[in-house]
């Protein structure tokens, strides 16, 4: 089995991009990947997207991306797994490089949410949840990870004072990142006080409509060796679990992060301690609060004390989100892991500009689809 | 007269919504004197409420109370004059809700506020006759008033169920008579497209109201041998207060026995369900033996009455479901911004 | 963009009209679809259940932030609940505003408009829960 590694990264900036389409933003982002990999070619391409077949009523991402790069006769394929679709592209490439089969592959993840409005992007991202059941009674994303940060609060006996600094540390660390949708710091007393979303869920720790389009450059050891840029090893892995979390044994736990982050370090013969840098999928704050536990980061009812202690900061134990994860970055849905591999890439590559994580040589993003349902973890390692 | 053999009251269920106007919030609004208003206040339907859930609901407290499996229900009668669909019948939905699908006869009736007591007559009919074993007949009404109409003070939202079977041993109440008394007279009406009734004001009293339902009860008494002595309670549809008080003294019945059955004044018109849900509260406190009778009125015109005898079983039966007091008295009150939003008077 | 598909929405009236669901006969686990093969243990074989209209109120939330279709009711309140078999279900909560709700409260099952299709007019029906009458 082949090696697989990163070789060029591309990320557009995350915006309302309201002069770009779809295609623009995903071309972009190939383009810079390519450029930054320093090849024009690739055997395949993989195009992770959650929303464009609701929102822009477009599906058919891999032909249409192919042709907007002039590529047109390779294989390219869209792929979906809910707000996981990015991570889903990346685990087909990688699989297809493994296996012998490509010597280079463009992964793509792009969802472009401003084309919507608010009770339609609402609406389109529940297309990870069960429709027929949790859809159908008008439950959004938002109220499920409510319902979960009630019974959190409730079993833990923890205040959301303790799990809202996550949105604040998230903030810290967008500041001097070009690419975040939300580049500034906010004040714990600024979450506290955003209004409800969906109680107990505030605006301030859930994420906003955006757009966006990242793409990496995955290739072979062979090929690796040919090229002059700054490369990482990739290790991804998968797991899933029910779509609706109200139907598994405890809704507080996500089996599958888990069961992928083993995996995961398993096969890179990591241990967690060796993890200097983790990307949390906290499309809300209490989703990476339970990610956290379930990960085997954080003690069970405990991950607030990891943020109130600081070791989540880039000069701490474990930094965390280091660009300002889903949060601050911002979460342009089926794009969003695609910004996580990428962003960890800069970093083990020594690019991360003034967030810079020094000590670390592995790091782990964790990329969830649904409230958990799909999840992948991701190892880079540096080389 | 032809006489009911076999058609007894097996279970009953009154259902109001939660939300309430006060006849004086509905004044403030259009600058009316608050010294005469027909009621107190009266029901308002939540916002996800209709004429078919509120059906469902009246049903599913008639269905405890008659312990019978609702697939035995062999005929579904709603009788409405707001039913949501002008075209698609609301007897399905009730009866799909309810579990009585798919060996079922299902239809709406309209007569304004009479087809709750028209549907009762075909089920009772239809069970007397043989043609089934249980039927279900239902009252329901979300009425509507013009904004700031007369009938705005009153149109309101219930509904009322009776299963209707024929064994006297797992009976409440026991169907002995029933005639109706119709007449064309247009005294309230609305025209396809339209949201809301016409009415004629005082025209609906004298030639409409009154005389329908004095004549109705009166051929009743005469053809099946009934005297006032032989009335316990006097249930009379209640478009007011004050409407059934001046029947009930019109026919010389003693006003006592009309009151106990008088909720509009908390409740308001609930058309269709009015004076079943009369019946209803009648039920909850009447003894064995004790003969109720029961007039609607529909406009256009015409009073479907009926005399009831009360049975053993209504003692127990009665504990097995809430009481009508119950929803009477779980009550909120909103202001007539929050009314005109639940009553789709603010379009969206 | 988000309309009520009649096949769809009439295909499980059973369930959302009287809580008709199915339970494994070898594990238990309840499924409110007709389910081929139990996700929880892979039997195939299942009896028809009618789920207890009562239950008890684990959490609950009031949408703020609604999707498209259910603007006309927002806000509006999503409840997690426990039925007296055990069944955990989540459901609209109605006749009730959220400062009256406490965990652990009793609440029933009832059938009430879940939406309407704002073009086609079409009424969806389903069960919500009520604080126990």
């Amino acid at each position: 089995m082949s090696k697989v590694y990163v070789a060029g990264v591309g990320l557009t900036k995350i915006d309302e991009h309201w002069w770009m389409s779809l295609e623009y933003l995903m071309t972009e982002a190939s383009l810079k990947a390519l450029d930054d990999a320093g090849i024009s070619r690739v055997d395949s391409i993989y195009v992770g997207s959650m929303l464009s077949p609701i929102l822009q009523e477009q599906g058919h991402l891999g032909a249409l991306l192919a042709e907007e790069l002039g590529l047109s006769g390779i294989p390219a394929i869209g792929v979906e797994a809910a707000s996981a679709s990015g991570a889903a592209a990346v685990y087909t490439g990688a699989r297809e490089i493994e296996s012998g089969r490509a010597n280079a592959v463009l992964v793509v993840g792009v969802d472009k949410m401003s084309d919507g409005m608010a009770e339609e992007v609402t609406a389109a991202m529940m297309s990870g949840e069960r429709q027929e059941y949790v859809g159908f009674i008008g439950a959004t994303f938002y109220s499920i990870n409510a319902l979960i940060y009630s019974l959190y609060m409730d079993r833990y006996n923890v205040g959301q004072e303790k799990i809202a600094l996550f949105p604040v540390l998230c903030h810290e660390h967008a500041v001097n990142v070009p690419h975040a949708q939300y580049p500034f710091k906010i004040k714990l007393e600024t979450v506290l006080n955003s209004p409800y979303i969906s109680e107990p869920l505030r605006r301030f720790e859930t994420t906003a409509i955006a757009d966006g389009a990242a793409a990496l450059v995955l290739v072979n050891e062979e090929t690796a060796k040919k090229l002059d840029t700054p490369k990482t090893e990739l290790i991804i892995e998968a797991s899933t679990d029910y779509l609706t979390p109200f139907q598994r044994e405890d809704p507080l736990w996500f089996p599958a992060i888990q069961l992928a982050t083993s995996k995961a370090l398993s096969r890179a013969k990591l241990e967690r301690q060796d993890i200097k840098i983790l990307e949390l999928y906290d499309a809300t704050s209490i989703m990476a609060i339970v990610s956290l536990e379930s990960s085997g980061f954080a003690e069970r009812g405990k991950a607030w004390q990891l943020l109130e202690r600081g070791e989540l900061g880039l000069s701490g134990a474990l930094p965390c989100n280091t660009f300002g994860g889903l949060k601050a970055r911002g979460h342009p849905a089926g794009a969003t892991p695609v910004y996580q591999i990428a962003e960890l890439h800069l970093q083990l590559t020594h690019r991360a500009g003034k967030n810079q994580v020094d000590s670390a040589k592995n790091g782990l993003a964790q990329s969830l689809g649904g409230v958990a349902s799909t999840a992948f973890a991701t190892i880079l390692r540096e080389v | 007269m032809v006489r009911i053999n076999s058609a007894v009251i097996v279970g009953y269920g009154g259902y109001v919504p939660r939300y309430r106007i006060k006849s004086e919030e509905i004044a403030r609004i259009w600058g009316r004197d608050k010294s005469e208003l027909p009621v107190e206040e009266k029901a308002v339907a939540g916002l996800d409420e209709d004429t078919v859930t509120m059906a469902v609901e009246a049903a599913k407290i008639a269905i405890k109370r008659a312990g019978i499996p609702p697939s035995k229900i062999g005929a579904v009668h709603v009788g409405t004059e707001s039913k949501p669909y002008a075209v698609k019948p609301s007897g399905t939905i009730v009866a799909e809700a309810i579990g009585a699908v798919p060996s079922v006869t299902a239809a709406d009736f309209e007569f304004a506020c009479k087809a709750g007591t028209e549907a009762l007559q075909f089920i009772t009919s239809l069970v007397d006759a043989g043609r089934i074993e249980y039927g279900l007949a239902i009252g329901a009404d979300t009425a509507q008033g013009r904004p700031g109409d007369a009938l705005e003070f009153t149109a309101a939202c219930g509904a009322a169920a009776f299963i209707i079977g024929r064994d006297k041993n797992e009976g409440v109440a026991e169907i002995e008579a029933w005639t109706s008394y119709v007449t064309d007279t247009p005294d309230f009406w609305r025209r396809e497209y339209e949201r809301y009734p016409h009415h004629t004001a005082r025209f609906t009293g004298d030639p409409a109201y009154f005389h329908h339902i004095v004549n109705s009860v009166k051929n009743l008494l005469e053809n099946d041998g009934y005297t006032l002595n032989d009335i316990d309670y006097a249930v009379f549809h209640q478009p007011n207060v004050r409407f059934p008080l001046v029947a009930a003294k019109l026919l010389g019945i003693d006003l006592e026995k009309t009151k106990p059955g008088l909720i509009t004044g908390y409740i308001g018109n609930t058309y269709a369900a009015s004076s079943l849900l009369g019946l209803v509260k009648v039920l909850d406190q009447a003894k064995p033996g004790q003969r109720i009778l029961l007039a609607s009125f529909g406009s256009g015109a015409g009073s479907d009455s009926y005399i009831i005898r009360v049975l053993e079983g209504i003692e127990v039966k009665r504990s097995l479901a809430p009481t009508l007091d119950k929803f009477i008295e779980r009550k909120t009150y909103i202001d007539y911004a929050i009314y005109a939003r639940h009553r789709k008077k603010i379009l969206m | 963009m988000f309309r009520i598909k009649v096949p769809r929405y009439w295909r499980h009236k059973d369930f959302r009209y009287r809580l008709n669901a199915w339970k494994c006969n070898h594990c238990g686990e309840t499924h409110f679809f007709q389910p081929l093969i139990c996700r929880k243990c892979r039997s195939r074989d299942f009896s028809r259940v009618t789920l207890p209209e009562s239950g008890k109120l684990l959490a609950y939330t009031v949408v703020r932030s609604p999707p498209e279709g259910f603007e006309a009711q927002s806000p509006y309140i999503i409840g997690f609940i426990e039925l007296d078999d055990g069944t955990r279900i989540l459901g609209q909560l109605t006749d009730c505003y959220p400062e009256e709700l406490k965990q652990g409260m009793k609440v029933e099952a009832t059938l009430r408009k879940i939406r309407e299709d704002q073009e086609d007019k079409i009424i969806a029906y389903c069960y919500k829960f009520r604080p126990a009458i």
